[in-house]
Parts: structure tokens; sequence; C-alpha cells
């Protein structure tokens, strides 16, 4: 096992330091327009020191802290996607010449990105998004070639969201696996400092440059009792005990279409959900037809193209479109990648501008149910209690 | 395209402000290229020089007012092959079609001194209401890049690429961090088609609904969220009657919320 070392603020800069001088775009939390969201990071000065956010269904507040926490939030509205998936990539060009045309394919990006503060959630959905394009008959080697260079430090999250469920997703709080770096920021009256451990080669030799001291048996137990801590305080919670069943057999349930009388339509759930993978093409001319070019853009099971076919869209109901996302994510997700779809991130819920809640409505669908079965396997149910 | 003859595009003017065919004389860089490929048969903005129809694409812009545009617009569409309406006014009415929520002759009376020499319709109406039309393209104003898009295609006989989820999509993929819920600020951006790039948005201001409704908008929905962070119903009234006042969707969502502040 890697040895966990501890670094001061002074540490934290030189980590950042070192990711640059080694050719690493540096990407992390920084505070814009009234929140945390992803943008280049050069040194601490830009973290969101003494930050933190407050969310609920369809709200998000940024409000400052008592302290000079650098990690103190929990989630903004981005996710890593917007970098190792963009939201908008040319796939490639054609030229026109007098007989013929040139197809000039786009190359696959090799930026190298070091992404700073990565939660644990996210990096269970970046392992689930490698599912989708890497580890599939489809390999997206833009998405490959990024996210082969790319670095993660993470961050263990020192507490939880109003809208987080990282517990009953079982991906998180505690980071443990995927990461090259992982830090835990410990803050009291008389220090800041941040327990550090490397959990792959890169990250080891980064950290030999970093010099961090030796950490104490103190701040061991302190960083361990602080993500237990993120543990208790989940703001949601889903219970996930066969729920591909559950949705399954429920696809004609009144939910669906009491969400939809609520539900914009507006695809916000999808763009800012870290697994949701969906794109659309675009193909463009110029005016004189010498030149195209094919587009990729993000899109959403939201939108009416999404599910159009010859003779118009399959799914012309918000509530078939909700009853898709949904039972993707939490269901059929699982048959297809064998993984759910969803890491309790709360995105969803935070940004949704009605702040329809994925874990209500799920919970509102199992209490049906089980208030119908209730009458036959609750005896059942008391035995296995005793 | 040399040896075969450009096609003939004009351009006309119903009651409008201009600016969806400034937009067209905006496109600088791709204006040159344009000419290139097509005839300018009728653009009252830039020149006064009319060429004979018929015309292959006619642009129309603005909304119908008066007697005479019923019979105008009927004889564009009998001059042109495809017709394509650029704007909320000739999309939707307008803000002009504010009017339609009020006695048009009460207002001419007050602003006319010989309002005998006026003749004026009761409503504002979009082209759509009149004649067939091809294909619309929204936005008050028409966003260039969309009306560049739209000729292009036209040229290169496909289908233009004018999605029409809503503005909360081009928010999301500039990465634009949403005002409804980190501010609470009034945005119709969740109800509104997309085209401009999530404009307002991006500069901190809520979506005031420029390309109308969107292909599945849930107004009512957005309308009492409005409303719950603090937005009273004359103000709902207000946002969705601007320049998309006589869409439908906006239509029939500003009338629920006057009902109820009539109720006040
Ligand atoms: S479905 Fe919602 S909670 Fe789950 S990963 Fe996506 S955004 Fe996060
Ligand atoms: S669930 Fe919310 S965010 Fe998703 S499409 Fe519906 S209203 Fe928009
Ligand atoms: S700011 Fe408006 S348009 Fe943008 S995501 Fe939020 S609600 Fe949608």
């Amino acid at each position: 096992m890697n040895k966990p070392g501890v670094i001061d603020r002074e540490g934290l800069n030189r980590l950042i330091q070192t990711l640059i001088g080694r050719g690493y775009q540096v990407v992390g939390p920084t505070v814009r327009d009234e929140a945390i969201v992803y943008d280049n990071v050069f040194s601490i000065e830009d973290l969101p020191a003494g930050w933190t956010d407050e969310q609920e269904g369809g709200t998000y507040r940024l409000k400052k802290r008592s302290d000079d926490a650098l990690f103190g939030y929990t989630l903004g509205p981005h996710s890593w996607k917007r970098f190792l998936h963009p939201p908008e990539r040319r796939l490639w060009q054609a030229q026109k010449d007098s007989l013929d045309f040139d197809i000039v394919p786009e190359q696959p990006d090799n930026t190298k990105y070091a992404f700073l503060g990565m939660r644990s959630c996210e990096l269970h959905a970046i392992a689930i998004q490698d599912k989708v394009f890497i580890q599939s008959p489809h390999t997206d080697l833009h998405y490959q070639s990024l996210r082969q260079n790319a670095l993660f430090v993470a961050v263990n999250c020192g507490q939880a969201g109003n809208t987080c469920f990282c517990v009953s997703m079982q991906t998180g709080p505690k980071v443990e696996a995927g990461y090259d770096l992982v830090l835990t920021e410990i803050l009291d009256d008389s220090h800041h400092s941040f327990l550090i451990e490397a959990g792959s080669e890169a990250g080891k030799n980064i950290l030999e440059e970093v010099k961090a001291g030796p950490a104490g048996a103190g701040e061991i137990k302190k960083a361990e009792e602080i993500v237990t801590n993120t543990a208790k305080q989940m703001g949601r919670a889903m219970e996930t005990g066969n729920i591909k069943e559950l949705l399954y057999e429920n696809l004609e349930h009144p939910a669906w279409g009491e969400i939809a009388e609520r539900c914009l339509s507006c695809a916000n759930c999808t763009m800012v959900c870290p697994t949701c993978f969906c794109s659309t093409v675009e193909d463009v001319t110029d005016v004189a037809g010498d030149h195209a070019e094919r587009w990729q853009k993000w899109d959403s099971c939201f939108t009416m193209d999404f599910s159009s076919i010859h003779g118009g869209a399959v799914r012309n109901s918000t509530q078939s479109r909700y009853r898709q996302w949904m039972t993707h994510k939490l269901a059929s997700w699982q048959d297809q990648f064998d993984t759910s779809g969803c890491v309790g991130c709360g995105r969803c819920i935070t940004w949704c501008p009605v702040g329809i809640d994925l874990t209500r409505e799920v919970a509102v669908i199992r209490e049906s149910t089980t208030c119908q079965e209730e009458n036959f396997s609750g005896s059942e149910a008391q035995n296995e209690n005793s | 395209m040399s040896g075969k003859s450009k096609p003939k595009v004009a351009v006309w003017k119903f009651a409008s402000c201009d600016g969806c065919q400034l937009s067209l004389l905006d496109c600088e860089d791709e204006l040159l290229a344009l000419t290139e490929e097509i005839e300018i048969a009728n653009f009252p903005e830039a020149s006064r020089a009319v060429v004979k129809g018929p015309y292959d694409l006619s642009l129309v812009e603005g909304s119908i007012t008066t007697p005479d545009d019923l019979s105008r617009i009927q004889e564009i569409r009998r001059l042109s092959k495809t017709l394509v309406t650029i704007g909320a006014c000739a999309t939707a009415g307008g803000i002009q079609a504010l009017r339609n929520f009020k006695d048009i002759h009460e207002f001419v009376s007050i602003v006319y001194a010989s309002p005998e020499f006026i003749s004026t319709l009761d409503q504002s109406t979009p082209i759509s209401s009149h004649i067939k039309v091809d294909f619309e393209l929204r936005g008050c104003p028409v966003s260039k890049a969309q009306l560049v898009e739209v000729i292009s295609a036209y040229l290169n006989q496909r289908t233009p690429n004018t999605p029409a989820h809503s503005t909360c999509v081009e928010c999301k993929r500039r990465g634009t961090v949403c005002v409804m819920v980190a501010k609470g600020t009034m945005c119709l951006g969740p109800v509104t088609h997309a085209g401009c790039d999530a404009l307002c948005p991006t500069y901190n201001r809520g979506c005031y609904g420029c390309f109308g409704p969107q292909e599945n908008p849930n107004t009512i929905s957005l309308g009492d969220r409005l409303r719950e962070q603090g937005a009273d119903s004359a103000e709902v009234v207000r946002a969705f009657r601007s320049f998309n006042a006589g869409a439908e969707a906006f239509l029939k969502e500003s009338e629920r919320h006057e009902k109820e502040n009539q109720k006040h």
C-alpha cells in the first residue's frame, strides 16, 4: 500500500505547479456566476476558498463558509463529462474538388488533462462512461485518447449535499478506486492541511516531486472520521433492491403521467448527468456546397428529434420520455452495461428547474406497489425481522 | 454554379421592425458568398430595385396587420416556389400582437389625428394563418447563423439544422450556469425554442422567449414554478406577453395568469 503523506496549502500549490510543469492542463473547481464550475486552474488562488453550496430540488445557492476550506462545497452544475465527452465536437470535414470530394477526419484530441477535486461519485461516473465509450464494440477514439492521457486528483467529500445519495448507490463518499491521487482536506482552528495518497504509479511519481511530509496516526484517523461523517449526511436516499424489476413491472404506473404534468421536457437533467452519453450529429454545408462538416452534439432523450424515425417521433409524450430516461438510468442500463446508470450525485434533482426528484419518484412507485403487496407479504417480512 | 442560372431570392416586409432583414445584411462574411450563389431579386433594406417574379425563394418578414397585407401575401405566395417566414412577427404575430388583447380602434382614435385614414385589422397574425408556409425560422430577431443555415440548406437541398428543443440545451452545452436554479431569476428557457445559443442566460439574464415555444412546451408547469419563485401573476403575464405573445402556448399561459390576476 502507498503510504499517505501530508501537505499544507503551499504543498497543494506545489502539486498544481508540478502538474502544469509536466504538461497537464489542470482543471478544477472555481467560482463563476454564483456557482462552482470546472475551469482552468493555475494556482490555489483559483480555487473556491471559503465557498460552499446549498442545494435542494430546483435550487442551488452559493454561500460563504465560516472557514477557508478549498473543497468545502459538494458539486456544481458541471461534470468532467464536458472535457472527456465535449458538448460539441467536429467529427470530420469534406471538401469538394472538380470530380470528387475528400474526407478529412478529425484527429483525436490528445490534451493532457489533470482534473483536480474529483469526487467519488464522479470517478464512478467516468468508470461508467468508460464502459460506454471504450469497453464497447465501437470505441470512441477521441474519448479514449483524452481518457488515457488524463490524471485524476480526487478529494474525499468533507460534507454531503442535500441532493446527494451516493451511499445508496454505493459510489461514495470515500474515494476507493480509479484515482491517481486522493486528498482529504483537514481543517480546524489551528491548521489547514491535506492528507494525500497515491493510487497509481503516475500519482506516486508526482507525489515524490511534491514532497509531502509523513502523515501521523492522528491525521489518518481524522481523515477517516471526516468521510465517515459525510456518509451520515446524505440529503437523499434511494432504495435500490430489485429496482430493475420494480420499474419494468410498473411501466404503466400512474406516477409517470403525474410526473409529466410537472416535467418541462427541457433536458437539463440529462445534460447535467455525468453518465448520460447521448449525442446527435448535425451535417452542415457552406453556401456554395463545396465544404461540408459533421458535428457531434450532446443530445437528450427529452427532445423530439431523439426518437424520430421516418414518419415521426416514437416517444412524443413527456410521459414516455421521462419514463425512458428513468428506466434507462436505473434499470435497462443494468442489462446494457452491467451497472446502474446512476451514481447518486443529485445533479438532476438540483438542476431540474422544477425540482423533479428521481429518488422521490422511485419511492412513490415502490410504496404504491408494496401497499398492494402488503396483505400478502406482511407476515413474512415480520418473520425475517425476528 | 456557373452555367446554371442562380436561384432568384426575394425578401418581403410586412408589419415588422426590419431587424430580421438587418440580420441578413449583418451576415457580412457570408453575404458575398451568398450573392455568388443567388440573385437577390427584392430586398427592401438593401436596395429599391425589384426584379420581376416568379421567385425561387421568398423570405417573408413581418406579420399581417392591414387589409392590404392580406392581398399582398397571397400575391407573394403565388409568385414564390418556396416561401420561408423569418422572425417572431412572421411566425407568431410579433410584439404588435399585443393589440390582439385590446381594442385596436381605441388606440387608433387616441394616436392619430385623423383616424378615418387608418385602415387596419383587429389582430396581428402570423403569415401561416393566411397562406401555406414551407419553413418557419424563429427569433426576434432571427439568428444570422441560422438564417445563413436555412439558405445554405435550401441551396444544397437538405434540411436546415434548427433544433426545436429547449433553450436549456444550449445553456448546458455552453456551460452556462442556470440563472433560474442558481439565482431564482425568471427564465422562459425551459419552454423556449432554441436558436440564440442561450444568449441571455449566458449574460446573467433570464430568457425572454424570443424564439417562441419549443416543440413540447409545458408552460403551465413553468408558470407555476415562476410563481413559486416569487413572481406575481402580473409579472408572469408580462413574461409570456412579449415578442411571441400570439404563439398559442404563450398566449394560453398569459391568459391563465391574467385571469388569476383579475381575481385579486
Ligand atoms: S441520474 Fe441524477 S443523480 Fe443519478 S448520476 Fe445522473 S444526475 Fe446524478
Ligand atoms: S425532469 Fe426536470 S430537468 Fe428533466 S426534462 Fe423534466 S423538467 Fe427538465
Ligand atoms: S438559465 Fe434558463 S434557459 Fe438556461 S438552463 Fe436555466 S432555465 Fe434553462
